[in-house]
């Protein structure tokens, strides 16, 4: 076999990354096996099917995948930092560029999110766990695989390097001819389908298993705009599931759907993968706006203003989304109609995107606000994100959008709408809800810190490339001259990324902190908040609710709290409860060598790996397991012990 | 008993969706003329997408659910319909008009 093809040629860097991988891996094995952990690991987390832990298994995958985004960050803007930079070459950049935009997309705030509402959306709607908890676990192992096989691409055979578009024909095999683009197609369709299934999942659980009294015009927010992202997701992921499969064909098999000659099209890719594309940033900002209600609702003591409006909002804005997604190739060709028609949707979206802009700025007055640290990110999303949303008005006009397009402006413009739109939201929902999860609160002081460092950092990292676009730099370029005038700008952008990195290296100093030192939570509500997640202990015992509420209101938690309406009325009962299956883990595994053999044209290996998944998912089918339950005594006990005498 | 191990519906259902793919590659390797062709691929797929709904979806399962199905399938219409005359609109009829 031809060992060539797995090298890759990076100098330093490289090899310093393969060596920090190997030791990382030897590390962890060598410290689960002396602190005698594996058994631990394989019953408590690889075979769980709790939705609870698979959320923070999410979470946790979301963490990682974060710092290695953000170090990918950091090395663009320090060969940015100065003109004629040396520190990457443009190979190396253009590596470094496209696994920054898959990683924080695909594998760190999607993960983010769907680790959040794994968390919380069933507590939610009061109800004991997702309504497939297998194949919830089938979902993360899924995600979890084909983000490690993006991940070693950047060590074996080397990275996806035409952008996180990967439009054609710059990634066909004609042009990108490493297995860069193979990774691409295999590790995206990997986690593209548990992502699937995870909509189908989550909106089932929605529709079927909440709790008695709970309308669906009660549900709390963060639940709605769950629902709704959720149906996105599963109307616009088969696109992105048959755009991948096509360019894996043409990549792998010689077919021509995206080529240049023999009929294909290139311009058909751009077009498919928006399609899904766009849709796809309603599916990491929705489920923000829902973290943004709970929490504004939570710290101003108020119920959310407008709640029919901001739900109508919501569906508004999830048909919308499939219907603008011409904007992101104004200047591919098209004709002045159809721009025309795709500028007047774009900016149509703004309506319902003010109008829960506004309800949140009602909900908030007059009420009795602390600025506790999920509040200070909400409150720093809503101006910085109308900054984002003003400039996106400006790019949809497609006549504007001549100058703009592909400039430094426009990735002002979509960083400023993702990191408060979505990176501030998983952060704020991080810090509200650890508490429930682990027990104890965040370090507030230590938390405060570490947001004013990430407000202000961002800012200046981002800020300045608004200007930087409008003088005409572009995005994606590896170097400049000195002359072009873009060196300044671009050293206070970077001291902007080292001010972030800091930031976030206090957020998680603040992890460990806490772990330590911050008093235990015997309350299960500590914010004093509104919705049914905080009516059960902290940590949450692995049933949810040893009994399950009767709900006769919106915000259920608040106004049972407040009328003395009690909650849970029934008697302790047996639960019900899934057993643990290591079947997604074995899964994923075969999955993730199937896209390893599939990425190096390995078609025996391949193969085999094949059969292995069809086995392994006729082992699944046919599978006959009822679960157990869990007996009354020992509920009983576990309530007594978390909760003192109050059962 | 048997009934209950074999879900003999689904299998025939599988079946006949396989028939009806390879059925629609009659398309490529008959010389048949475009109308006929046309023909083909449009009953093909119009049967195809009825056997899944009733076989797969459950179109026809108890009254309290078809409210949700039917918001389903209005929902999946839209975007199909959106995606497939959206991208006629940007690369055929509105190309550089």
């Amino acid at each position: 076999m031809d060992l060539e093809k797995f090298k890759v040629h990076g100098g330093v860097l490289i090899y310093g990354a393969m060596v920090s991988i190997a030791l990382a891996t030897l590390a962890i094995i060598i410290g689960l096996t002396v602190f005698k952990k594996w058994g631990y690991l394989w019953r408590e987390w690889l075979t769980t099917v709790d939705h609870k832990r698979i959320g923070v298994m999410y979470i946790l995958a979301a963490l990682l995948m974060l710092f290695r985004g953000g170090i990918d960050a950091l090395m663009m803007r320090l060969q940015t930092a100065a003109p004629e930079m040396k520190f990457l070459d443009a190979q190396h950049y253009n590596e470094v560029f496209t696994t920054h935009g898959l990683i924080m997309i695909l594998f760190m705030a999607m993960p983010f999110i769907i680790g959040l509402m794994n968390v919380i959306v069933p507590l939610q709607i009061g109800a004991r766990d997702v309504a497939f908890p297998r194949l919830n676990a089938v979902s993360f192992w899924l995600f979890f695989f084909g983000a490690m096989l993006l991940n070693i691409s950047f060590v074996i055979g080397g990275s996806p390097d035409a952008g996180w578009s990967a439009y054609f024909p710059l990634a066909s095999i004609e042009f990108s001819p490493t297995v860069g683009n193979n990774y691409y197609s295999l590790a995206l369709q990997i986690s593209g389908i548990g992502t699937m299934l995870t909509g189908v999942n989550f909106i089932v659980t929605i529709l079927k298993m909440r709790a008695p009294g709970m309308k669906l015009m009660r549900m709390p927010m963060f639940t709605w705009s769950v629902l709704i992202t959720n149906v996105i997701i599963v109307f616009a992921f088969p696109v992105l599931t048959i755009a991948l499969a096509l360019m894996m064909f043409d990549r792998l098999f010689g077919s021509q759907f995206f080529t240049m000659a023999n009929g294909g099209m290139d311009m058909l890719w751009a077009n498919l993968f928006w399609v899904w594309g766009h849709p796809e940033v309603y599916i990491v900002i929705l489920p923000a706006f829902g973290i943004y209600s709970d929490i504004i609702s939570t710290f101003s003591k108020k119920n959310l203003y407008g709640y029919t409006s901001m739900v109508a909002s919501m569906v508004i804005i999830s048909l919308l989304s499939f219907l603008v997604w011409a904007h992101h190739f104004y200047t591919m060709g098209q004709g002045v109609m159809v721009n025309s028609f795709f500028s007047i949707t774009t900016m149509a979206i703004a309506v319902p995107t003010g109008v829960k802009i506004f309800n949140w700025l009602f909900t908030l007055r007059k009420g009795r606000i602390t600025f506790t640290t999920p509040m200070l990110y909400t409150l720093a999303f809503i101006p910085i994100f109308t900054i984002g949303g003003v400039t996106g008005v400006m790019l949809a006009m497609a006549s504007a959008d001549y100058q703009y397009h592909n400039t430094m402006f426009l990735v002002a413009h979509f960083h400023y709408v993702l990191i408060p739109g979505a990176v501030f939201a998983v952060i704020a929902g991080f810090h509200y809800w650890f508490p429930k999860v682990f027990g104890f609160r965040l370090n507030e002081r230590l938390g405060k810190h570490a947001f004013w460092w990430i407000i202000i950092s961002f800012n200046v990292a981002f800020f300045p490339l608004f200007i930087l676009g409008l003088m005409g730099m572009t995005r994606r370029m590896y170097t400049y001259s000195a002359e072009t005038g873009f060196g300044p700008l671009n050293m206070v952008s970077f001291a902007g990324a080292l001010g972030l990195a800091i930031g976030f290296v206090i957020l998680v100093y603040n992890i460990y902190w806490s772990t330590r030192y911050m008093p235990r939570d015997t309350t299960g509500d500590p914010w004093d908040a509104r919705t049914l997640e905080w009516a059960t202990n902290s940590p949450i015992p692995a049933y949810n609710f040893a009994v399950v509420p009767t709900v006769t209101d919106r915000d259920a938690f608040w106004v049972s709290k407040q009328e003395n309406i009690p909650l849970f009325k029934d008697q302790i009962k047996k639960i019900h409860m899934p057993s643990n299956t290591g079947k997604p883990f074995i899964l994923g595994v075969i999955f993730f060598f199937f896209g390893f053999f599939m990425v190096f044209s390995m078609w025996v290996p391949a193969i085999v790996s094949g059969v292995g998944i069809l086995i392994t998912l006729c082992a699944m089918s046919f599978d006959r397991d009822h679960g157990f339950y869990i007996p009354e005594k020992e509920i009983i006990a576990t309530e007594k012990k978390l909760r003192g005498e109050t059962v | 008993m048997m009934k209950q191990l074999f879900p003999i519906r689904h299998v025939l259902g599988y079946i006949a969706s396989l028939v009806l793919s390879a059925a629609a590659l009659a398309v490529i390797y008959l010389d048949l003329s475009r109308a006929a062709n046309l023909v083909i691929l449009a009953v093909t797929a119009i049967i195809q997408a009825s056997l899944q709904l009733f076989l797969f979806m459950h179109i026809g399962e108890s009254a309290d659910t078809k409210k949700e199905l039917y918001l389903n399938i209005a929902y999946a219409l839209f975007v199909g319909l959106v995606t497939i005359f959206g991208t006629l609109f940007i690369f055929v009829w509105g190309w550089y008009a």
